[in-house]
């Protein structure tokens, strides 16, 4: 169903003969998703529309924004490159789960606006009016629960007629496919091995964030937004999430399903996957950076003295910052929190930052390794 | 008519299953929730506030539903598969070429998907409204476990198929256990785990041999993916889930301001 779906709508390959206009309107996509300015594009957006709230919290924004983002899906939707990876029918998911993470944002933003507003004015949020109000389970709750869960079969039940689960070539570990790539919800990790060893954004860091995730009914100590929307009672809080969830996750799942292509290359969503497309690799160590480059002496051979100016880098980054900060401008946070609860977080959050540290370390001086030891398989 | 529904009413058999009268007085209403095992999962009385779309998003209910979807067809898509090297492609192969508008594969594999998604967006409602401030700290704990376990479900089960994407998504994934420090023989500190120049740590025991039962995907690999995804760790994440809605209820029910 899916194939006849992509015929109609002119998939299948051919060369692609495009007026001025979308040929324009190609180009910029395929230029400003390139991984540096999406990255940089969506960082600005986070803090643009956090910024901008009481702008983005309008009705007319959000449909604005489906609508031209529709019309947008049905003119690439005739490209036959954009068509090849849209219409796969592993990845009509990922474009739900744009839409719902969007949808669901702007819901939350705009809650949070109104009560914001209404708490300065005095009055209850809108969940503190109806709260008040007890309603019995028996038929409120569970008539709804059976609505949504009707709905919701009928749903699944159409999308599976329509689009068949697809199956590949039997398996054959002597044929390795171009690009290999992890399930879906694993590719904002695999788009971070292009910055990190395996060990690090494979092992390290996913711990990270399962133990942070843990962590944080721990180390929130604010008392303020339990139970209701909020932005300007926990700004911090909901713009770390934003940052984390949003940004580096959601953004970077769909850059690694839509955007990288074979040998983990970029393309540009019209771009053809063409296996021959190399990027040069001119990324140099910090140790030749220091050694070579300040010094103008060869690399020692002692792989500890060798990456003495990481080593030292990194030491300070992770022992020296935190207590650093915190008997200077984050006094208040170490009062506030207490000794623990500050160390644990400046560690997960150190360990947070150390990622777009990193990203753009490798954008602006080509940067692959603070500390290389591939003797050890130690490399930061 | 009505004769006949008051008889059935009044049978035996009927009072033998329910123990209260139609839930139209707040008595009956109760008693329908508090006399019924699934019912009582939820409180008597709920917030007003905590039953709005716009507040809760439905998104873990709709995980709850999406885990009962994936029980129910993933019981019967054992029915017909054969998790062995040889026989699994050919299973699911054949589940395609000779049912007539089966669903059930289809159901099973977009609900996985739509869980992850369900999940996430579930975390993130609870993370906006604060709901995982005291006094539900534990719970907010408990969620997490229950995200990586989904995580862990749809990742045990990608590998059944046995098609090339299945095999190469966990090759690529399982890849990265290589290089566990200290316990993957490609991960830092592995060559200090040795004991009168003997390693302990290589490609034959380390932590990816142990999740793949061998050096590569293979047989042993299916058959202990196929055992966790349709087993462990679904008794594992019916048992939290058991805690994690005892403990909604416990903790004052779907947040609400205090």
């Amino acid at each position: 169903m899916h194939l006849a779906l992509a015929t109609i709508l002119g998939g299948g390959g051919g060369p692609v003969n495009d007026g001025p206009v979308a040929a324009a309107i190609k180009n910029f996509s395929n230029w400003l998703t390139e991984p540096t300015r999406y990255s940089v594009a969506s960082i600005l957006a986070v803090a643009g529309i956090l910024y901008f709230r009481k702008f983005f919290a309008k009705v007319s924004v959000i449909t604005i924004f489906f609508v031209l983002s529709t019309a947008y899906f049905v003119f690439a939707f005739q490209d036959p490159n954009f068509n090849a990876i849209i219409t796969k029918p592993d990845n009509v998911p990922i474009v739900i789960l744009f839409a719902t993470v969007i949808f669901f944002t702007w819901l939350s933003l705009r809650r949070a606006v109104i009560n914001d507003e209404r708490t300065k004015r005095g009055e209850p949020t809108l969940e503190g009016e109806l709260s008040k109000q007890k309603v019995f389970t028996w038929p409120d709750l569970v008539y709804s629960e059976l609505i949504c869960l009707v709905l919701f079969t009928a749903a699944m039940l159409v999308w599976s007629i329509l689009i068949t689960a697809p199956i590949e070539e039997p398996a054959a570990t002597a044929r390795t496919p171009n690009p290999s790539k992890a399930p879906w919800y694993f590719l904002g990790l695999q788009e971070l091995l292009v910055y990190f060893d395996p060990w690090l954004a494979g092992v390290v860091l996913p711990s990270f964030i399962v133990v942070g995730l843990c962590a944080i009914p721990y180390l929130d100590t604010n008392p303020k937004g339990n139970g209701y929307y909020t932005f300007e009672e926990r700004p911090f809080a909901i713009s770390f999430f934003w940052v984390g969830f949003l940004l580096f996750w959601v953004s970077f799942v769909i850059l690694g399903t839509f955007l990288r292509g074979p040998n983990w290359s970029f393309f540009g969503p019209f771009e053809y996957w063409d296996l021959h497309k190399l990027e040069p690799m001119v990324n140099v160590d910090l140790s030749t950076y220091f050694w070579v480059g300040l010094l103008d002496k060869p690399r020692p051979d002692n792989a500890l003295l060798r990456e003495a100016p990481g080593i030292v880098l990194l030491v300070g980054y992770f022992l020296v910052l935190p207590p650093l900060l915190g008997k200077t401008v984050m006094k208040k946070m170490v009062t506030d929190l207490g000794m623990i609860r500050f160390n644990v977080f400046m560690h997960l959050f150190l360990w947070f930052a150390l990622i777009p540290v990193k990203m753009g370390l490798r954008w602006t001086v080509n940067l692959k390794y603070f500390i290389g030891m591939p003797e050890y398989f130690f490399n930061v | 008519m009505t004769k006949l529904f008051k008889y059935v009413r009044e049978s035996q058999i009927w009072k033998s299953v329910f123990r209260h009268g139609y839930p139209d007085t707040p008595r009956n209403r109760t008693l329908a929730v508090l006399s019924n095992v699934f019912l009582h999962l939820h409180p008597v009385k709920v917030r007003r506030s905590g039953i709005r779309l716009s507040y809760t998003w439905c998104m873990g209910g709709l995980t709850f539903f999406l885990f009962l979807i994936l029980t129910l067809t993933g019981l019967l898509l054992m029915f017909y598969y054969r998790p062995t090297a040889d026989k699994a492609y050919e299973d699911i192969f054949a589940l395609r070429e000779h049912v007539p508008i089966g669903v059930m594969r289809e159901m099973h594999r977009w609900g996985a998907h739509l869980m992850v998604i369900s999940v996430w967006l579930h975390m993130y409602r609870v993370f906006l409204t604060g709901s995982y401030k005291p006094p539900r700290e534990f719970n907010w704990n408990v969620g997490v476990i229950l995200l990586v376990l989904t995580l862990l479900l749809s990742f045990t089960g990608y590998l059944l198929p046995w098609d090339q994407l299945a095999v190469w998504a966990i090759t690529v994934g399982t890849n990265m256990a290589r290089a566990t420090p200290f316990l993957g023989h490609e991960g830092p500190g592995a060559a200090l785990v040795s004991f009168g120049g003997i390693d302990f740590i290589h490609a034959g025991d380390d932590v990816r041999f142990g999740l793949l039962a061998g050096r590569f995907v293979g047989e042993g690999a299916l058959l202990r993916f196929y055992v966790l995804h349709c087993v462990g760790f679904p008794l594992i994440a019916a048992t939290l889930m058991a805690v994690h809605f005892w403990r909604v209820r416990k903790d004052g029910g779907i947040s609400g301001p205090l």
